[in-house]
This record gives structure tokens, sequence and C-alpha cells, in this order.
């Protein structure tokens, strides 16, 4: 294991205590830096880069030639992005209706929990009531509940209701087809919560107590100052929790799987993928192409938003 | 082969209802509370200039109108959690002491059957190796990789790159390696990377996938591949957090790049490294998507979450289901526990 520090200031130099020798040394390490950061960075894109190349590539070629192959016998085709997103063949993929229900779960998914987080994580900081610091710290902890603990219970829940002593607290849901939306919506928003507010606390926490203090002064309420003075300021934080949610509720199978069925009125792509990906494990044109298009949106979200990504991604897991 | 577009408008119904139901629950909550506190507002100014006015004593009454604001506040997120979290967690529990259809009481007979039924042994162990293999080669890549690129000139990059497969779903990537471990017959053109270097190295084509216990490590890989990003990040950010003075009055006093490493880097991101290493090792525990996709728990793979999901909602046996969902919860709780315990002490350090 090589670990040099790629870049020495001259300054070091100038000390003049550097000897030729080490000068070399140093050289030839911060050149094995280089080599072993390439060789992870090739060993981490080469996969993906198959994949993309196989996918535009005719099914007989993908079949059975390697897809390095293609760089000394191109050819290319969008077949197989045609077929799998719009052939209504059942044995194709139909990734454009799954496509659409990817998006219909989760635009909801991402605005409940962002709207109903950023109202408690305010309360919890800034509004004085008694035991505000254990409901924190409930809600905190609720964070380590593996999903799994809720998922029996909760789809019992949306089936049968609630009848505590043969009285009817709640009826059954009864939802058919794309109405099961709502189950998703629900599901997720629920599972999403400890984490939103603990990461919306930690940045509406910091926000300068002179501020809120002016405000108050100045006769504001508690809801006009949420509204128009935390809100706006934290905005980087609403975003960076809504690009998490949207990456975690995107790329989600196992919530879609018990709360959405595995039909095309409500399942997600990464339900659709995973049945064929264990049905025709071996019609790699239409895994290849399908995949794809389950990574783009998440892909250009990520892209575009990187930065409030990884401010989060540091405020939720180091700060805490 | 045509696709219907009009097949499609009832979802997007469904969504504009859901849209809408989130603009009359969020928008009508704000708009309740600001009328009605300005009601209030008023009747009280009412109250006081008809107190001024006749010389009475003047109401007070401030304090409880707080407390009445915050439970507004925290309204949807309380009834959430206790709907959506809270009372199935207990519930589960409770059915995990129960018997397949939650029609009687069993006690510890699906605890005992967890730790007896040889295949559910497999599954214990299985993730076992996950548990520990998947932290500490993830960190140590994101770890040796941050260091690397640390102040190189393509650094921006060169960490998008790593950190890609984050944006990725389980699923999709493991397509993506499936289709690394692709396998063709003996003598065919080999169309898997690896099996294609295999053959290049004078190797036989293997069926990755089917042969226990290399197939779990293969599916650890992709576990891997997805969280060193994570680890990279997190890791980057402690090592950059540095202060400068310490590391440059090191640099004066002539240290090594190794001596760099473990003296200065290591103690300082100590904090940092605990977190991913925890916060890896929680999301591993909870690993579905990935042994589901690959081997749906086939060839010895299961794990713990799938294991649980295929008994209860494969197998309708809801006590089993549910007693691994509460071994899983009980396994995670240590680590929390320990992570809790740096915490305090770095603060109290």
């Amino acid at each position: 294991m090589t670990t040099a520090t790629p870049t020495i200031p001259a300054g070091t130099q100038a000390t003049g205590k550097t000897t030729r020798v080490a000068r070399v040394r140093k050289r030839l390490n911060s050149r094995t830096a280089t080599l072993a950061s390439i060789v992870i960075a090739l060993v981490w894109t080469i996969p993906t880069f198959g994949l993309l190349v196989s996918s535009i590539r005719p099914e007989n070629e993908i079949k059975t030639t390697g897809w390095w192959t293609f760089f000394t016998n191109p050819q290319f085709t969008l077949d197989n992005y045609q077929q799998v997103l719009f052939s209504t063949s059942s044995s194709s993929g139909q990734l454009a209706s799954y496509f659409i229900n990817s998006l219909a779960i989760t635009i909801p998914s991402v605005l409940f929990p962002l709207a109903f987080a950023s109202l408690a994580a305010y309360a919890l900081a800034w509004i004085n009531f008694k035991g505000r610091d254990w409901l924190y710290i409930a809600i905190f902890s609720l964070q380590i509940v593996p999903l799994q603990m809720a998922l029996v219970p909760l789809l019992k829940f949306f089936s049968t209701g609630v009848t505590l002593g043969g009285v009817t607290l709640m009826p059954a849901w009864d939802l058919v087809d794309e109405q099961k939306f709502a189950q998703v919506w629900f599901a997720h928003t629920c599972f999403a919560l400890p984490f939103a507010v603990f990461l919306l606390h930690n940045f509406i926490s910091q926000l300068p107590k002179d501020l809120m203090e002016a405000a108050r002064v100045d006769g504001a309420t508690h809801p006009k100052i949420f509204r128009t003075i935390v809100l706006p300021l934290i905005t980087p934080a609403l975003a960076a929790f809504g690009i998490f949610q949207f990456l975690w509720v995107w790329n989600d199978l196992l919530v879609a799987l018990i709360f959405a069925g595995g039909g095309d009125e409500t399942a997600p792509l990464t339900v659709r993928l995973a049945q064929m990906a264990g049905t025709r494990g071996n019609e790699w044109q239409r895994l290849t192409a399908g995949a794809f298009v389950s990574i783009v949106v998440p892909l250009i979200v990520f892209l575009s938003l990187q930065r409030y990504f990884v401010r989060g991604l540091l405020a939720g897991s180091v700060k805490g | 082969m045509e696709f219907d577009f009009a097949e499609e408008q009832p979802k997007f119904l469904m969504l504009m209802y859901g849209l809408i139901a989130f603009v009359v629950v969020v928008g009508g909550l704000l708009l309740l509370l600001d009328v009605v506190p300005a009601w209030f507002a008023r009747r009280r100014e009412a109250q006081l200039i008809a107190a001024s006015a006749s010389g009475a004593p003047l109401p007070r009454r401030r304090k409880q109108r707080e407390g009445l604001f915050a439970l507004f506040f925290l309204l949807p997120t309380l009834l959430l959690l206790t709907i959506g979290l809270v009372v199935p967690a207990i519930r589960t529990t409770l059915l995990s002491f129960m018997n397949a259809d939650s029609s009687g009481w069993v006690g510890l007979r699906n605890y005992g059957w967890m730790f007896s039924e040889g295949s559910i042994i497999r599954v214990l162990i299985n993730t076992l190796v996950w548990v520990i293999l998947v932290p500490l080669v993830a960190t140590s890549f994101g770890l040796l990789y941050a260091v690397l690129v640390d102040k190189a000139r393509f650094e921006a990059v060169a960490k998008s790159l790593i950190f890609l497969p984050m944006a990725i779903s389980f699923v999709g990537a493991t397509i993506i390696w499936k289709f690394v471990y692709a396998y063709r017959g003996d003598g065919q053109e080999q169309i898997g990377l690896l099996n294609q270097i295999v053959v290049g190295l004078g190797g036989e084509p293997k069926q990755w996938l089917l042969e226990s216990p290399l197939n779990t490590f293969l599916l650890i890989v992709i576990m891997i591949w997805i969280q060193a990003g994570f680890a990279m990040v997190v890791l980057s950010a402690a090592i950059k957090a540095i202060p400068a003075d310490i590391v440059e009055a090191a640099r004066l006093d002539g240290v090594s790049p190794w001596q760099m490493f473990w003296q200065i880097t290591m103690p300082s991101i100590r904090p940092a490294l605990i977190v991913v290493v925890v916060t890896l090792s929680i999301a591993t525990l909870k690993v579905f998507d990935i042994v589901r996709t690959a081997t749906n728990g086939n060839y010895d793979t299961s794990v713990i979450a799938n294991e649980m999901y295929n008994q209860a909602f494969r197998y309708q046996e809801n006590g089993q289901g549910s007693a691994l969902a509460v071994f899983l919860f009980v396994l995670v709780i240590p680590i929390v526990i320990y992570q809790i315990r740096n915490l305090r002490q770095q603060r109290e350090g």
C-alpha cells in the first residue's frame, strides 16, 4: 500500500534538507500513487461502462461476443431500448409503463417527508415546550429501527384496517391498481421521517439565535418565522434531503415489492428489473438496456446536484 | 407493438391526487397555524382594551400557546411515526412469539427454529461474513483512494468516478455485476468480463454465482463497489479538515508520507472513520436487493433480510419472519451503542 501525498510544496525543498535520493523516492511514490488511483478508478468504472456499451449492441452480438469486441467491430443499434421501453409483448420489458410508476411513486414520497420533517424539525429546534429534548431523542433513535420491523404489521394495516375490541377504528384501505401508490407513499414517508427530522434539525438548530429572537420581538409568530425566515435559509438542507430521499425511493426494491405489488399498474422500475433478472437472466439485450433506463434518472439528478448531496451526507453522518 | 399513452392516464391522475393532497395538508396546516393565532391575538387585544377601559387586572396567558404551536408543527410527523413505525415495530415483536398466521402464542419456538434449522444458520453465517467484510474493505478502499487523490490534479473527477455507483440502485448494480460474472459454456466465446479474464489466463470458465461459498463473496464485491464511494467522500472531507499547520509542522520535521499517514492522518480522522464503519455495518446488515436480484437467496447466498422477506411474504410464515426481523434489530443495537459511546467520549475529550 503506497500512501504518498501526491503534491509536495516547493517549500520543502527550499529547506535544503531533501537529498536527491529522497526527491527521487518522493516522485516514485507519487507515481505509484497516481497509478494506484487510476487502477482503482478503472475497476470502479469498467463494469458500468461494459453495460452501457452492451446496451447499444445488437442482440446477437451481445449474446455471442464480449462487449470489448465492440471496439474492433462496432455495431450500433437502439433496438434494445425501443424493445425494452415500448414493446407491449409481455416478454419484453414494457419499461415505459414502469418508468411512469417510478415517477408517480417517487415525487410524493419525496415531498411529504420533506414538508412534515421540516415542520417538526423547526418545532424541535425553536419552540419551547416541555419534553422537547426527549421527543427529539425519541425520533432520532427511531432511525435505528430496521424497516423490516414494520413491514408485516403495516401491510396488515392497509389490508385489514384497525379493529380494537371489535370496534373498527380504521377501515381497510382496499386499494386497487394505481391507487396502491398511496400505500407506497405512506410507507416511504413514515420510514423517511426519523432521518429527515434528524438531518433538518441539524441545520435548523444552527441558525443564528439572534435572528429568531429579533423576529420574535418584532411580533412574528412561529408559522411566520418558519415560512419567511427559516425555509429560505435551509434550502440547501432541503435540497440535500430531497436528493437523498429521491435516490432512496427511486432505487428502493423492498418497500415497493411489498406495498406496490408486481403488476405494471404500480410496480416501479426496480421491481420489474429484478423480475427480469430472475426470469430472463440471459436476455442480456433487455437487461442491459433496462438497467440503463433505470440508472439514467438518478444519475442525472446526482450529477447535477452532487454538491448538495455531499453536503447532506457529511451533515448527516459526521456532525451527528 | 405500440405503447399506449392513454392507458397510463390513471397513474397521472393518481399522482395529481397525491400532489393535491400534499398541497391541501401542508398548505392547510400552515394556514391554520396562521389564522388561528391571529384570531387569538385579536381576541386578546380586545380583552386588553376592555380590561384597560374598565380598570380590571390585565388577563395574562402566554405560556401554553407555545406548546400548542409545537403540537401542530409536530402532529403529522408524530402521527405517521406512530402508525408507520412505532406500533408496527411493537406488533412485529409480539408476532415473533406467535405462529405462522398469528393465531396463537408459541413462546420462543420461532427463535429456537432460527438457531437450529441448518439453512437459517447458514443465513446467519452469511450475514456475519457480509457485516465483517463490507465495512472493512469498503472503508479501506475509500480511505486509500481519498488519500491517493487528495490534492491531485483531477481530484473532483476522480472522486465522482468512485462516487457514481452510489446513485445506481442496488438492482441496477447487481445487473451490472451479473453481466461481469456472466457465463457461457466451455469453448464458446465468453461475454462476461471475469470469465474472459480467467480464460485469457488459461483457466476454465465458471458459473460464478452457483458456486458456494465463492458466490457470497462475489455478491459482497457488489456492495463494496457501491459503498466505497460513501466512505471515500466522508473520509476525504475529514482529511481536508485536518488543520493545515499540523500537517505543515510535521512536514518541516521531515516526516515520511507513511509516518504522516499513521501518525497525523489516522488519529485526526478517527471519528469520521468510526462513523463510516458504523453506517456501513448497519446498511450491510439490512442488505436485501443484491441477494434477491442476483440469486434470490439460492445456492447458499441468502442473508437475514432476504430470508425475512421470504418467510413473511412468500411462505406466509409471519412468526418466523418477524423473529428474523427482531433479530436484525437486536444486531443493530450494539453497533449503535458503540457509536453513541464514541460520540460522548469525543464531546468530553
